[in-house]
C-alpha cells in the first residue's frame, strides 16, 4: 500500500512522458493522451529529447545502463510542472525506482524531485483534473486490466475503473483473478516464455469469459502481450489504451 | 550445499527451465496448484476481515526489523535464557556441521530412530539423509511431510509440503507404500496415518522439531502447528532436539502474538492454528511427561553473510508464511519442485541465492515477472520485488559483490545488448532517426520473434512515432493560432 498521496491544484501545463512503447507501437495513444489533456485547457510541453525510462535495463540488473539512460531523461523537465505518463510501469520506474536508482549518487536529489512530480495518466485525470466525460459511444461491455505496476507499484487499481465508470454507456465487466500478472513483465516474456505464456493464456480465458467485446489498459506492455495473445488465437477481443478509448468515446 | 540428497527425487535450481516446461506440461500439477493456491488466496483474504491489516503489517515487520537491528545480542541473551532453563544449545556454521550435531545428540544416547515435526531448517541441511547414513532412520510426523517422505521426493510449499499431491495420489501412495486401502476418503486415509505414526512416536528415541519463533527474553521455544505431531515429538522421546536459524530469534514474548496472528491468517487463513507450544525447559522434577534433555541448534548457513547487508538483511525478515508463494503467479503456474530447491517461490529466490550462491541458483532471480503480488501479501512487508532486483544486479556484476557467485551470468552478448541500448537511449537524435526507420521499414517487421511469437503475434512498429505525431500536431496549433 502506497502513503497517502496529497495531489497539487491543476496546471496550466504539463510535461508528458510518452514511454518508448507508445512512440514505436502505440503513438496514436500517446496522441489521445495529450489531446484529452489539452480539452482540459493544459499545455502540454513534449520534451523532444525524451527516449526511454531505461526500466527494461534496471529490472534486468544493469544498474549503470538503466542509470545513464535515466539520468538522461532527469534534465527533460526543467520547470516545476508535474509530469504526466501514459504508463503505470514507467510512471512507477520513474515515481518509485528512479531515487533507489540515484540513491548515494550526485543525483539523488535531482531524482527524488522528479520522481515527486510523476503522476500516472488515469491518476492525473481523476485526482488533478477530476475529469468529467460525456460518452458518445454505443453501449458496450469492457474490461479492464490493470497493470501490476499501476497497481501495486503506483496503488492505482481505482484510477481506471473510476475513469471508465464515467462514461454512461459502458459496462465495466468483472474477471477472473483481474489483480493477477498477464505475464509480460518486460524482459521476464523473453526470458521465461513458457511461464509468460501460461499466464497471459490464463488471462485472455478470464477476459472473454467475463463477455467482454473489449479490454482497456493503461500499459501498452500488457496490451502487445494480452492483446497478441488474443490476437494468435484469433479471437475478435481487442486491447486499446485507455486514453484512446475515453478519447474516442467523448470526441 | 549442494541439491537434493541421493535416492530423492532430483530437481535442481539449475534446471528451473526444464523442469517448469514440465511442470506447465502436467495438466494434472497445474491444476492441483492452481485449486489450492486459488483456496489459500480466499482464506487468507477472508481471515484478515476483523483486523487493520496494514496496521498489524507494520507493527509485524517492526517486531521483525527491531530483533534484527540486534541479532548477535538478542542470541546471546537467548542462549544464557535457554541454558538457564535447562536446554543445551549448540551453534553451526553451516547445514553440515548442523547434521553432526544432531547426530551426535543421537549417538550420544545410542538412538535407533527419529521423529521428526516439520522442520525447514532441517530440510535445508538434508538432515535426513544425513542421519540415514549414519544408520538412524529419521521418519517425518508432518502429515505432508510423512506423504512426500513416503513419496521418495521433497516438499513443495513451505507450509504444505504435499500440496502437489491430490486426494487419489495420495490414496494411491498410501496404498503403495503401506498397504491401506485405495480410497477417496480422507478421513480414512488421515487416520490411518495417525495410526502408523503413533507407534513410531512411542518408539523413538529422538525428537526433531524446528523453531517458529525463540524468545530471547525467557528463553522459549514457539512451536505453531495443527496435528499435534509437533507436540508429540517435542514430549515423548526422551531427547528432543530443536533446530532453527539463527533468524528466528525474538525480543520478547510480547513480540510473539502479533506474529503469530500474521503467520496463521497469511499461511493457511486460520486465526489460530489447533497447537501452540511454547517450550522453555526439559521435564522437571516431579513431573510427569516431556523429554528428559531438550537441545537447540542455532543454524547459520550463510545466514550471518546476508546480516552484513544492510539490504539483503530485509530477507531474514522472513516468518515463513508462505502466502508469497500462495501468490505468486509463477509458483501457482509451476509448482515448487520447479525451483529445485528447499525454499521456493519469491522468498525462495531471493534466500536460495544467499545460501547456495548465485551460481547454483542462476534463473531464480529472473523467475519472476516482478509483479509485486509477493511483497504486497507478506505480513512482515520483505520487498521481494526490490530484492529480486537486487539480486540480478548482483548476478550480472553491478551490484556490491556480496552474494555468492556475484557476476555469474555476466555474459559478452548480454552487456552489448545493453551498452548498446544505453547508447541510444542516450542519443535522442539517433533514438528518433531509429525509431522512425522501424515505421517506416514495418512491413519487413518479422512475423517470429523467438518464442515470443509461440503465443503471441509480434507487435509491430507504428507507421509514424508518437515524436513525428507530436510535431505534426504542434506545428498544426501554431498554424491554426497564426490564423
Ligand atoms: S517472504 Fe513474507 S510472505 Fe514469503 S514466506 Fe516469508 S514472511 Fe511469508
Amino acid at each position: 500500500m502506497t502513503a497517502v498521496k496529497l495531489y497539487p491544484p491543476r496546471p496550466d501545463k504539463v510535461y508528458f512522458f510518452g514511454t518508448c512503447l507508445i512512440d514505436l507501437l502505440y503513438p496514436e495513444a500517446g496522441m489521445d493522451a495529450i489531446r484529452l489533456l489539452e480539452r482540459e485547457g493544459i499545455e502540454v510541453l513534449f520534451p523532444e529529447d525524451q527516449t526511454c525510462c531505461g526500466q527494461p535495463a534496471y529490472t534486468s540488473g544493469y544498474q549503470l545502463e538503466a542509470r545513464a539512460v535515466a539520468a538522461a531523461q532527469l534534465d527533460l523537465f526543467p520547470d516545476p510542472w508535474p509530469i504526466v505518463v501514459p504508463s503505470g510501469s514507467c510512471g512507477g520506474m520513474m515515481r518509485t525506482h528512479y531515487p533507489q536508482l540515484f540513491a548515494d549518487t550526485d543525483l539523488e536529489a535531482k531524482a527524488e524531485e522528479v520522481a515527486g512530480r510523476v503522476f500516472e495518466l488515469t491518476e492525473f485525470l481523476i485526482h488533478v483534473c477530476h475529469l468529467d466525460l460525456e460518452d458518445r459511444g454505443e453501449p458496450e461491455k469492457v474490461a479492464m486490466h490493470t497493470s501490476c505496476s499501476a497497481r501495486r507499484e503506483m496503488g492505482l487499481a481505482e484510477t481506471g475503473p473510476a475513469l471508465l465508470a464515467k462514461l454512461g454507456q459502458v459496462e465495466l465487466v468483472e474477471q477472473a483473478r483481474a489483480a493477477e500478472c498477464c505475464g509480460f513483465g518486460g524482459t521476464f516474456a523473453v526470458r521465461h516464455p513458457e511461464v509468460s505464456a501460461a499466464m497471459v493464456e490464463d488471462k485472455t480465458q478470464a477476459i472473454e469469459a467475463s463477455g467482454a467485446k473489449r479490454f482497456v489498459t493503461s500499459d501498452c506492455g500488457c496490451m502487445m502481450n494480452i492483446g497478441g495473445r488474443f490476437e494468435k488465437l484469433n479471437k475478435p477481443i481487442q486491447g486499446e489504451h485507455i486514453a484512446s478509448y475515453l478519447w474516442r468515446r467523448t470526441s | 550445499m549442494s541439491g537434493q540428497p541421493p535416492g530423492v527425487e532430483t530437481y535442481t535450481p539449475r534446471e528451473f527451465h526444464r523442469q517448469a516446461h514440465d511442470a506447465l506440461g502436467n495438466p494434472q500439477i497445474r491444476a492441483n496448484f492452481r485449486k489450492a493456491m486459488d483456496g489459500l488466496m480466499s482464506k487468507r483474504r477472508d481471515s484478515f476481515d476483523d483486523w487493520d491489516l496494514e496496521t498489524l503489517r507494520e507493527l509485524g515487520a517492526n517486531i521483525r526489523l527491531r530483533a534484527l537491528a540486534r541479532l548477535p545480542d538478542l542470541l546471546e541473551q537467548l542462549e544464557a535464557n535457554c541454558e538457564a532453563n535447562g536446554i543445551r544449545v549448540h551453534w553451526a556454521e553451516d547445514g553440515e556441521e548442523a547434521c553432526r550435531i544432531v547426530r551426535e545428540i543421537c549417538e550420544s544416547h545410542g538412538a535407533r530412530s527419529v521423529i521428526k515435526g516439520k522442520s525447514m531448517v532441517s530440510e535445508e541441511m538434508h538432515l535426513n539423509a544425513h542421519l540415514e547414513e549414519a544408520g538412524i532412520e529419521a521418519l517425518e510426523s508432518d502429515l505432508g511431510e510423512y506423504l512426500v517422505q513416503l513419496n521418495q521426493q521433497t516438499p513443495s510449499h513451505i507450509i504444505m509440503p504435499a500440496i502437489h499431491l491430490n486426494t487419489d495420489e495420495i490414496s494411491e501412495i498410501l496404498h503403495d507404500k503401506t498397504g491401506t486401502e485405495r480410497t477417496r476418503d480422507v478421513d480414512y486415509m488421515t487416520a490411518a496415518a495417525r495410526q502408523q505414526l503413533r507407534e513410531r512416536f512411542m518408539a523413538a528415541d529422538v525428537g526433531v522439531s524446528g523453531v517458529n519463533f525463540a524468545v530471547a527474553e525467557t528463553g522459549t521455544l514457539c512451536l505453531v502447528e495443527n496435528e499435534g505431531n509437533g507436540r508429540m515429538t517435542t514430549t515423548v522421546p526422551p531427547v528432543h532436539v530443536a533446530v532453527t536459524g539463527i533468524e528466528k530469534v525474538v525480543e520478547q514474548l510480547r513480540d510473539v502474538p502479533p506474529l503469530y496472528a500474521l503467520l496463521t491468517r497469511s499461511a493457511t487463513g486460520q486465526h489460530v492454528t489447533t497447537y501452540f507450544n511454547m517450550i522453555s525447559s526439559p521435564r522437571k522434577e516431579g513431573e510427569h511427561d516431556g523429554p528428559k534433555e531438550v537441545h537447540l541448534v542455532l543454524v547459520d548457513n550463510g545466514r550471518s553473510n546476508i546480516y552484513q547487508d544492510d539490504e539483503l538483511l530485509d530477507t531474514l525478515r522472513c516468518i515463513r508464511c508462505g502466502a508469497c508463494m500462495n501468490h505468486c503467479p509463477v509458483y501457482t503456474r509451476v509448482g515448487g519442485h520447479t525451483y529445485g530447491t528447499t525454499y521456493p517461490g519469491p522468498i525462495g529466490s531471493i534466500l536460495s541465492p544467499h545460501l547456495m550462491g548465485l551460481e547454483e541458483t542462476k534463473d531464480l532471480p529472473t523467475a519472476s515477472s516482478l509483479c509485486g503480488a509477493c511483497g504486497e501479501v507478506c505480513p512482515v512487508k520483505i520487498p521481494i520485488p526490490d530484492l529480486l532486483v537486487r539480486l540480478r544486479k548482483e548476478s550480472v556484476g553491478e551490484g556490491r559483490g556480496n552474494v555468492p557467485g556475484a557476476g555469474i551470468k555476466r555474459t559478452r552478448k548480454e552487456v552489448a545488448a545493453w551498452k548498446g541500448f544505453q547508447w541510444l537511449a542516450t542519443h535522442p537524435a539517433v533514438w528518433r532517426s531509429g525509431t522512425s526507420v522501424a515505421g517506416k521499414l514495418r512491413a519487413l517487421t518479422p512475423a517470429r520473434l523467438g518464442p515470443w511469437t509461440d503465443y503471441r503475434t509480434a507487435p509491430k512498429p507504428a507507421g509514424t512515432t508518437l515524436h513525428a505525431l507530436v510535431k505534426r500536431h504542434q506545428s498544426s496549433k501554431t498554424h491554426q493560432e497564426e490564423r
